[in-house]
């Protein structure tokens, strides 16, 4: 909402020495979001005049018509060699002889910091400049030059003056509950309490209208639904002179409103529509047949609107009709064919009352916001509609002649309900004493009736504020004008909670290991393309083929919500790359979203908790969304250096990402072979916890690669990162450190090539029994001297008893043992 | 010439005489000061204090005295032997240390070289603020909650007493999964949060949800249609605006200095009533800058204030649709964008900068903020 202060100052005589500033700081105070002040024609500096157009010379012999003309502009701004006149060169061509245009002289300064000098142009010397408003700096208007209406002003007159240049508007960004603040009315009574100065409320009293002439009768307009519509006027007005132009002040507070003169008529119902915030309507009166009814849309009813779109109705949407079927969204936007034209001489002027919840469903349905309904979604006051009306009236007949004939309407009688209300509840919710006197002074400058009996309030709120319903709304009402900055600062004391929750604190363990080993944290957008799962060579019955998919996506390349976090790290890793970078670790903890079953939208009611059954049902609606933990390595691990040369990750950092991100939360995983159709096939580790398959790590198959223009043997590893946590051990026992000296041993194993390593140490850990305290694998060989299908793999043994010094016999038994297994288990024979 | 026979020459060897004895130690004494090494030192050992030194040789000889004269001799030889060794080792350690100081030098290298080998990595400092606002009210007592991005309208819009056809509901625009009348949405807040809190617990709730919202904005300088916030709830009985107030203020200290305070604005809100505006007292200019063009401040573009975000007093109808008395209990909310927290805390000027995952960004926040 766009306040000019000189049209606030009319309902609310703020003292003349309150700047904007103050204004806006104290509108704030009381709620009213005050974006910023602008200056209207904000850059334009004078000489600014208004000329009269005294001759035209049609300049023909360039490429677009040119007019060369002769202007008055009094006696002061005349050019010296021909005094009170100017010659100008001018594009435009919406004007003619005797038209009032505005001038800027040479030495005047236009948005943009445009300097006006006398130039030579198309052959003449121009003296100055014809303007248009957007030229101005008041508006988008830049069709043609303005030209002003006839004996509005005299040739010389300051134009910034008259165009109300240099004033200061108030730019309101209204919640959703102030509807009121959407009129000057509203802000100017805001204003008048901030300021404790006296509030002439434009809303409040029929202004004077003559007696109808009751030359014909007025056309009559009624409602047929009073649940869309409780209050409808119309009023009849014939004779009105289609041709009479919008008076200057109007014009002015229109463009600083931010809106644009059409003409007459609308700029009138727009004017009223600002002061009073009542949307008003008005019609053609010769187009209409038969009465005009406000009722819901009949299902299949089509309307064309003003924008020109052709709408099918919803049976739910409010229209205005006539005989001829519907002519108008309610309160939302006008019909095309009973439109207000340029030559329409007999108007009906809708005003009305239409229900909020209908014209907010309709303004939804049709994507179609206009300032009516914008208005009317936040409530209108149901009181004002026949005041505005007879505002508007008042000013068409003023401005445009024409002869009133009368009104006709419709209302339904709905009742005003009573709020009750202790008075110590404001003081009880802000925290600090608010006397009863205080509550019912502040209810009262708000508009309300107050009722006291006791400590007991019965309130009922003004016909301007629907939206105060609940006692709470009244709280707010006596707070905000008491002053949120009264509201003392007091920490409550809050008994123990449980803090972080586990999930929480490991996940957090988990990044900072991540990130002390070397990766960087890249969280990415969730939203995928289905190319993503094609390019991941994911087979049809790949569970992350299971997608969520918007249906509204930003993008219709990235429509589906990610069931894996690799498709954001690739994508992040190429900028990266894109870059400049020349080895990258990401990773990223973030949701996946799994596909559910399909289940039945419900809807509980609000008024009371929901049942289990009805909380279960609404989490049937939500996919699965576990937390993942994904890592990409591509490029170079370690540059060249004086430590030695460089060398790339590869798919052994990949399955080490997963051994660190469990070991810094004391969970055991497993690495198996794996086959992620991800992975490349021979270089996949599954990762197991507690027997279950928690994810994969390896190198990228070479198509994935290829598919998304990787680096050659980029490297990936992603899990559960919920699974892993839940596998967390609690309390760690601690080990028992043994002091008694080691006993080392090494040994080679030829074994079959496909046998694990993992498996193999497994089974010498096992039969080494407890004298055997650890087995590391050192050397892996294959080759030359081993037989094809085997390989070499060589163990580091270390032995230690708890309470002696093993003897070479023990040493020999344990480490016989051991291998004995292996042999047994998978054919292995000693390396000689 | 050939040694003393004292068998049969029972004379005073000449080898004891004091002026031998003075001549054997100072040539001794020459040598070892002359001894450039410990190679050097070595021979100089063997040949002046080894066993067939002079003074080894005339030590040899006291036997052959006159028992009265042993003593005497016995004295003046050791004396003399006393000394060679002690120079000796004297030398040695000179030398030694020398040797010492020589290879230690050798083996000097420049510790300023660059040692870039390992990869650092880094937290992404969306993560790490989330936890450091909700460490500041784990300390004050209170729960860290999460819950799920993808949500149900119930409880992203209904429950929070934004209706079907509440005009709140149009200002979010909002995500719907497929199709639009699933009655699912990513969530646009993280104020169901509170919802699932308050519907599995009962009060006193004290509670923080950080995490991850959606609306329909395009990527900009100062949008992103995928940010995150942090939400506060308490409930108890008797919790008042004063409260509010006192739990923003202490949080503003705990993340930008002390004395920082914070401001309530009227606002508006579904789900709090009444709702509030939160500014934040800038952290900068402290308010300095207001009406000093001279010295503007760019954190707070000379506004003295930095809007955080958004507060008030549990709405009645929200505890009602989560079956908790409104007569009873009271609470409050309040929730702020993170990005937004991000960008005046660190200075960051581009949305961009946090969304695109550049690691050049990443790193240098490290793991704490």
């Amino acid at each position: 909402m766009r306040v000019p202060i000189s049209w606030l100052r009319e309902f609310a005589p703020i003292p003349e020495s309150v700047g904007a500033r103050d204004l806006s700081a104290r509108l704030i105070a009381a709620g009213l979001e005050v974006e910023t002040v602008d200056v209207v024609g904000s850059g334009t500096q004078g000489p600014v005049v208004v000329g009269r157009v005294e001759h035209i010379e049609e300049l023909t012999e360039f490429k677009k018509p040119i007019r060369f003309c002769r202007l008055s502009v009094g006696s002061a701004h005349g050019h010296p060699d021909t005094p009170g006149l100017r010659e100008i060169i001018c594009g435009a061509a919406n004007f003619v002889v005797g038209d009032l245009v505005v001038v800027a002289l040479p030495g005047a300064t236009l948005p943009g910091g445009f300097e006006i000098t006398s130039r030579k142009t198309y052959g003449r010397t121009s003296d100055g400049m014809i303007c248009a408003e957007r030229e101005l700096g008041l508006g988008d208007d830049g069709s043609g030059i303005m030209v002003l209406p006839a004996g509005s002003a005299q040739p010389g007159d300051d134009a910034l003056a008259l165009l109300g240049i240099g004033e200061e508007v108030l730019d309101i960004a209204v919640t959703p509950d102030r509807g009121y603040a959407l009129s000057i009315r509203g802000v100017a009574r805001e204003a008048a309490t901030a300021y404790d100065v006296p509030f002439s409320d434009p809303g409040l009293e029929l202004p004077d209208l003559p007696p109808p002439a009751q030359e014909v009768l007025p056309h009559e307009g009624t409602s047929a639904d009073p649940s869309a519509c409780d209050l409808f006027t119309l009023r009849t007005i014939t004779g009105f002179n289609p041709h009479a132009s919008t008076p200057v002040w109007m014009r002015r507070r229109l463009i600083a409103g931010g809106m644009r003169s059409v003409n007459l008529a609308v700029d009138v119902t727009n004017y009223v529509m600002l002061e009073c915030g009542q949307p008003l309507h008005a019609f053609d009166l010769d187009s209409l047949r038969g009465p005009v009814v406000a009722r819901r849309a009949n299902p299949g009813e089509e309307l064309e609107t003003l924008d020109h779109v052709a709408r099918t109705l919803d049976p739910d949407d409010v229209v205005i009709s006539d005989d001829t079927g519907a002519i108008g969204l309610a309160g939302t936007m006008g019909g095309l064919t009973s439109e207000i034209r340029d030559d329409s001489v007999n108007i009906a002027l809708e005003a009305a009352h239409f229900d909020a919840r209908s014209v907010a469903r309709m303004s939804r349905r049709h994507k179609l916001s206009s300032e009516a309904s914008r208005r009317f979604e936040r409530g209108v006051d149901r009181m004002v509609a026949p005041i505005a009306s007879a505002r508007a009236t008042a000013l068409l007949l003023e401005l445009g002649g024409g002869v009133y004939q009368g009104m006709t309407g419709f209302e339904s009688a709905s009742p005003v309900p009573t709020i009750e209300i202790s008075a110590t509840l404001p003081g009880d919710v802000a925290g600090m004493p608010i006397s009863a006197d205080t509550v019912v002074e502040k209810l009262r400058e708000v508009g309300c009736d107050v009722a006291r009996a006791d400590g007991r309030l019965s309130v009922t709120a003004p016909s301007w504020r629907p939206d105060l319903t609940d006692p709470y709304d009244l709280v707010e009402e006596v707070v905000r004008l008491v002053g949120y900055d009264h509201i003392p600062s007091v920490l409550p004391i809050v008994p123990p909670h449980e803090g972080w929750s586990d999930e929480r604190r490991l996940t957090r363990r988990v990044g900072l290991a991540m990130a002390g080993a070397g990766f960087a944290e890249v969280p990415a957008y969730p939203f995928i393309g289905a190319d993503d799962l094609d390019a991941l060579q994911l087979p049809d019955s790949d569970p992350r083929r299971a997608t969520v998919r918007l249906a509204n996506p930003l993008s219709d390349a990235a429509p589906l919500l990610r069931t894996t976090l690799l498709p954001g790290l690739i994508a992040t890793a190429k900028r990266n790359l894109s870059r400049g970078a020349a080895g990258l670790a990401l990773f990223e903890v973030g949701s996946v979203f799994l596909a559910a079953g399909a289940a039945r939208a419900v809807r509980p009611d609000v008024n009371r908790a929901p049942s289990s059954e009805e909380l279960a049902a609404l989490d049937a609606l939500l996919p699965q969304q576990p937390q993942h933990l994904a890592v990409l390595l591509a490029g170079e691990r370690a540059p060249d250096g004086f430590w030695g040369q460089a060398h790339d990750y590869g798919w052994a950092d990949a399955v080490n990402a997963a051994r660190i991100s469990a070991r810094c939360i004391q969970a055991s995983i497993r690495v198996e072979r794996g086959g992620d159709p991800v992975f490349h096939p021979g270089r996949c580790a599954r990762l197991i916890v507690a027997g279950a398959a928690i994810g994969s790590a390896g190198e990228l198959h070479p198509r994935v690669i290829e598919a998304y223009g990787l680096p050659a043997r980029t490297c990936a590893m992603e899990l559960d990162l919920g699974a892993l946590i839940a596998a967390a051990s609690g309390i760690t026992p601690a080990p028992v450190i043994g002091t008694m000296p080691v006993a080392k041993e090494d040994i080679a194993l030829i074994v079959p090539s496909d046998v694990p390593v993992a498996s193999l140490r497994d089974v010498l850990l096992a039969a080494g029994g407890e004298l055997l305290e650890s087995v590391r694998l050192f050397d892996e060989y294959s080759g030359a001297q081993i037989e094809p299908g085997k390989r070499s793999v060589a163990f580091s043994l270390r032995f230690r008893a708890p309470d002696r010094t093993l003897t070479a016999e023990e040493v020999a038994a344990a480490r016989q043992a051991a291998v004995a297994a292996a042999e047994a288990e998978f054919g292995a024979t000693l390396r000689g | 010439m050939s040694a003393p026979n004292s068998s049969y020459d029972p004379v005073a060897p000449s080898a004891l005489d004091e002026a031998a004895v003075r001549a054997a130690t100072e040539t001794a004494e020459a040598a070892i000061a002359a001894a450039a090494d410990l190679e050097q030192l070595k021979a100089v050992r063997i040949e002046h204090a080894g066993d067939r030194s002079p003074l080894a040789l005339a030590n040899r000889e006291i036997g052959s005295l006159a028992p009265a004269a042993r003593a005497e001799a016995g004295k003046r030889v050791g004396a003399a032997r006393g000394r060679v060794k002690q120079a000796l080792a004297s030398r040695q350690h000179e030398l030694e240390k020398e040797r010492d100081e020589r290879v230690l030098l050798e083996e000097t290298v420049d510790v300023t070289m660059d040692y870039d080998r390992d990869p650092v990595g880094g937290r992404h400092p969306l993560t790490t603020i989330q936890e450091r606002m909700a460490d500041i009210f784990v300390s004050m007592g209170y729960d860290v909650v999460d819950g799920p991005e993808v949500e149900s309208e119930w409880h992203n819009f209904d429950a929070l007493n934004l209706g079907p056809d509440h005009p709140a509901r149009s200002m979010q625009d909002t995500f719907f999964v497929e199709s639009p009348d699933s009655g699912v949405v990513l969530r646009t807040h993280t104020s169901p949060v509170q919802i699932r809190t308050m519907l599995t617990q009962q009060p006193p709730i004290h509670m923080v949800a950080p995490g991850r919202v959606f609306r329909t904005d395009e990527l900009d300088a100062t949008h992103t249609p995928v940010f995150s916030q942090i939400e506060g709830l308490a409930v108890d009985r008797g919790i008042t605006m004063a409260h509010l107030k006192g739990t923003l203020d202490h949080f503003a200290e705990q993340l930008f200095g002390e004395g920082l305070v914070t401001r309530l604005r009227p606002s508006y809100f579904p789900f709090t009533e009444p709702s509030a505006e939160l500014d934040l007292q800038c952290f900068v200019c402290r308010g300095s800058s207001v009406g000093d063009p001279d010295h503007p401040c760019r954190t707070c573009s000379s506004e003295g204030w930095i809007e955080w975000g958004g507060c008030g007093m549990v709405n009645p109808r929200v505890l009602r649709a989560c079956g908790i008395d409104p007569d009873e209990y009271s609470g409050f909310a309040f929730g702020m964008g993170l990005e937004r927290t991000l960008m005046f805390r660190h200075g960051i000027t581009d949305m961009r900068d946090m969304v695109e995952g550049d690691v050049r960004f990443t790193v240098p926040f490290g793991l704490e903020l």
